[in-house]
């Protein structure tokens, strides 16, 4: 059964629609890279997936239940779509970490925050506290970050702070991560090391969608490439077979730009 | 100069009663209009339009009036209109009105200081919480509310210290603050008449007073400098 399966969503800006049908499913432990130019809709996708915006049309499965469909208002109740989020995590082109907090803080802060509605907290806290500080102490590791834990988001560079925002996604342990251009606000090298990253995550069988501008990147680590124009999929399949000999004109012409580049 | 030294106990003692009622008006209008500006804040950035439209139609009208005309109004007008003062008699009644005048006249300036704050927050932080399972009340707590007071510190320094300064605009309902007091010896009190270095030494009051209101928030602010 796939993990995710999303069906013909749909979304308006006023006048503009700006997804007109996107359908795709996904496996457990698969990751899936969406490419296409700006405008295209690929980030409007992912906030869909995130609740961040509500679409207009269509239906979002996760490991067979519908968390959302747009016919079914019973599916879009406030007080339901804070727990549905948690099967989505979220990287953010510009890492949005909060400034306030260190490293590690930023790691564990929603964690803590959801431990408080479990029914037993009052009674078991320091044990939860200690569970949350341990995995997220793990995480930064993974991450290459165990120096940088009791940094402040400014002493960090941009890739390490999208580092720590990857490790503050993967806390709440998402059924599906989604990263929005992760690399867009980042120079060659320090893209280097968030994509080698994300590379890790996607060997040790981390199900994702990676919006992404990083032709290679996504020829490499992807089982699956979407090429998304105007709102519509144009052109899906194997990431060699969509990047290298890609079937549609429109997908042509827009690898062709990067070749030029 | 003697004379002035002869004088100084009986001056300062009046000039110290008057710098009270000073800083009960000052901590008065501090305490009462931090919290309100934060209501008329959320007032003016409600999406329901009508609240919001008539939020920043008072505020306009607050703000674009001086405060010495919102004195005497808030003061005579309950008068004029109900035949009767509902402010209470004597010095009581008219720090009443004055707490009331100043409270909501500054309570606008600061509700414009904290919906810049608001504002100026990137709203990826917003949505990070959300992302990250918060509730919106944790998101303002636990997130936003930091980032704000770390930016509206330095606009509400400025706020606060003119504010020192304007308590002084009460004397025009004849609230008996400092200058009020300094200004009695010129006509005549305590025995002591046609002074008025009384008056000019208020200003020592204040400077000083303003002195270490600056520092604290000066200090506040560095308290703050650990995140950017």
């Amino acid at each position: 059964m796939a993990i995710l399966d999303v069906k013909d969503i749909r979304k308006s800006f006023g006048s503009t629609e700006v997804l007109k049908g996107i359908s795709f499913s996904l496996e457990k432990g698969q990751v899936v890279s969406v490419i296409g130019s700006s405008g295209s809709g690929k980030t409007t996708l992912l906030r869909c997936l995130n609740f961040l915006e509500v679409p207009d049309g269509g239906s979002i499965a996760v490991n067979g239940e519908t968390i959302f469909d747009a016919a079914d208002p019973a599916t879009q109740r406030e007080s339901e779509i804070r727990r549905k989020r948690l099967h989505f995590g979220l990287v953010f082109q510009s890492f949005n970490l909060f400034p306030q907090y260190t490293a590690l803080q930023n790691v564990t802060l929603a964690g803590q925050l959801l431990a408080k509605e479990d029914p037993n907290f009052k009674s078991k806290k320091k044990e939860l506290y200690a569970q949350i500080d341990d995995r997220a102490r793990q995480l930064l590791v993974q991450m290459g970050l165990s120096d940088r834990m009791d940094n402040y988001p400014h002493q960090l560079s941009g890739g390490q702070q999208q580092r720590v925002a990857i490790a503050r996604a993967l806390a709440l342990q998402p059924d599906i991560l989604c990263f929005d251009e992760p690399t867009s606000a980042l120079d060659p090298e320090l893209t280097q090391e968030v994509l080698r990253v994300i590379r890790g995550l996607a060997e040790r069988q981390t199900t994702m969608i990676i919006v992404t501008h990083e032709m290679a990147f996504a020829r490499d680590v992807s089982t699956q490439v979407i090429f998304m124009d105007g709102g519509v999929v144009v052109e899906q399949g194997d990431p060699r077979q969509v990047i290298d000999a890609p079937a549609q004109e429109r997908t042509r012409r827009f690898l062709e730009g990067y070749k030029q580049s | 100069m003697e004379l002035i030294l002869q004088q100084m106990p009986v001056v300062l003692k009046a000039l110290n009663v008057g710098f009270l009622q000073t800083l009960k008006l000052f901590f008065v209008t501090g305490l009462g209009a931090i919290p309100l500006g934060l209501v008329i804040a959320f007032g003016s950035m409600s999406r329901f339009k009508p609240l919001s439209w008539l939020t920043r139609l008072i505020v306009w009208i607050v703000r674009g009036t001086p405060l010495m005309i919102q004195l005497l109004i808030i003061f005579y007008f309950p008068g004029m209109v109900l035949g009767k003062n509902i402010w209470g008699s004597g010095e009581a009644g008219r720090f009443l009105a004055s707490a009331i005048a100043f409270i909501f006249n500054y309570a606008c300036y600061f509700s414009e200081i904290y919906r810049g704050g608001i504002q100026s927050v990137p709203v990826g932080q917003q949505e990070a919480g959300l992302v990250l399972g918060m509730t919106k009340a944790q998101i303002f707590f636990k997130v936003t509310l930091l980032q704000v007071i770390k930016r509206i510190v330095p606009p509400m320094s400025n706020e606060i210290i003119t504010l020192v300064k304007d308590t002084a605009l009460a004397r025009i309902i004849a609230l008996q603050e400092i200058i009020w007091a300094g200004q009695a010896f010129l006509k005549g009190s305590h025995g002591i008449a046609g002074a008025i270095w009384p008056l000019f030494f208020t200003a020592v009051y204040y400077l000083v007073f303003n002195g270490i209101v600056t520092v604290l928030l000066g200090r506040l602010e560095k308290r703050l400098d650990y995140f950017r």
